[in-house]
């Protein structure tokens, strides 16, 4: 029977070395431990929006508990880390330029966002002011 | 085909000199089971998609002059008379994680050739996974019928909100119910003991790859529209 497993398990991961053997040899505990851990980083991200945590803080804090949480899964669950390199990167390198649209679209956003309030402000201002006013008020509170 | 190399060949280089060596040859690419490399490519496909949804979100965000609702406020549920910010996606999240964890563990017993505790914890996956979707399709129709949430308005703020989230949370439900019903399939298949006869559980860590995704996409989803 433990032939039968540490054979399978070869060839499920097919790597040569005999060090990835962890990843199933002990697994119970490690999955439990990586299930635990995604717990505990959901629930502090929910802490997060319960106490109202705005600002940078907020932002860094979300950010950092959502990149080990997608980490985690990735590299445990997926069984990624016991992959051969040349997997890992097919898989984990194009994804990467999507943070150029994220850049690209985020300028765009910040350009539509700007002309917008220009234009609405610009074609407000003829009849009153005071709504022109108003319309400019809103966006600011939003950002 | 590794039996093979292995005889001609002593080792297999590692690190990047192992990329090299796996990429160049006129050889099979990756030394794993078709169905996980084809999953695998599916997945980054899937991921180009999902990306698509949340980066078009973030620039609607960006660019609208009206105030954006406030998920805090919109996603909160009253229990026993108080108010609690994003209970129901909270709960959500909690048991998208669950399932995971006994993916993983199934996938395990898989490995092991444990076809009762194998089949068990698959099914438990998809009946959390199906729990999932009832608990969104609550959530729809709550928003829908009585905040009054349409994909070209609402009442709260800005009119993009409801497009985006309707479609992005739309498509992530889609692949948990595709994934339900996935999993109760090969599921099935354990436990009339298909994989034993095919030699192989591979098709159970394959399906596990899957379900893992739709959690890691959930994750995604959590902290840029639900927490942002």
């Amino acid at each position: 029977m433990a032939h039968a497993h540490s054979a399978d398990h070869s060839t499920a991961h097919a790597a040569p070395a005999g060090g990835h053997g962890e990843g199933v040899q002990h697994p119970i505990r490690i999955y439990l431990w990586i299930w635990l851990l995604l717990f505990v980083f959901s629930t502090f991200s929910y802490l997060v929006d319960f106490f109202q945590l705005q600002g940078y803080l907020r932002w860094t804090l979300i950010i950092i508990f959502m990149l080990l949480k997608a980490g985690f899964i990735v590299a445990i669950f997926m069984h990624m880390a016991w992959e051969r390199l040349a997997l890992k990167l097919a898989i984990l390198v194009p994804p990467l330029a999507l943070l150029v649209l994220v850049g690209l679209m985020a300028i765009e956003g910040d350009y539509t966002f700007l002309t917008r309030l220009q234009s609405f402000v610009h074609e407000v201002q003829k009849p009153s002011a005071h709504a022109g006013g108003h319309a400019a008020e809103q966006p600011a509170a939003e950002h | 085909m590794s039996h093979e190399s292995s005889a001609t060949l002593p080792a297999v280089p590692e690190g990047l000199k192992g990329v090299t060596s796996d990429w160049s040859a006129d050889k099979q690419a990756f030394p794993v089971p078709w169905g996980k490399a084809m999953m695998w490519i599916f997945l980054l496909s899937d991921t180009f998609i999902f990306s698509c949804f949340l980066i078009s979100y973030m620039n609607v965000r960006i660019s609208t002059t009206a105030q954006w609702p406030n998920p805090s406020e919109v996603f909160s549920l009253t229990v026993f008379g108080t108010p609690v910010p994003l209970f129901l996606i909270a709960i959500m999240t909690m048991i998208l994680i669950t399932s995971s964890g006994t993916m993983a563990m199934a996938v395990n017993f898989g490995y092991r050739r444990d076809r009762k505790k194998t089949a068990l914890l698959m099914f438990a996956t998809a009946l959390l996974g199906l729990s999932f979707v009832g608990m969104q399709a609550f959530e729809w129709s709550k928003l829908i019928l009585d905040e009054g949430v349409r994909p070209w308005g609402n009442p709260m703020g800005a009119a993009q909100f409801g497009s985006a989230f309707f479609m992005i949370t739309g498509f992530h439900g889609l692949h948990v119910s595709c994934g339900v019903i996935y999993l109760s399939v090969v599921a099935i298949r354990v436990l009339n003991g298909f994989y034993d006869r095919k030699g192989t559980y591979e098709t159970v860590e394959v399906a596990g790859l899957y379900w893992h995704f739709v959690d890691l996409v959930w994750v995604f989803i959590f902290a840029f529209f639900y927490l942002w």
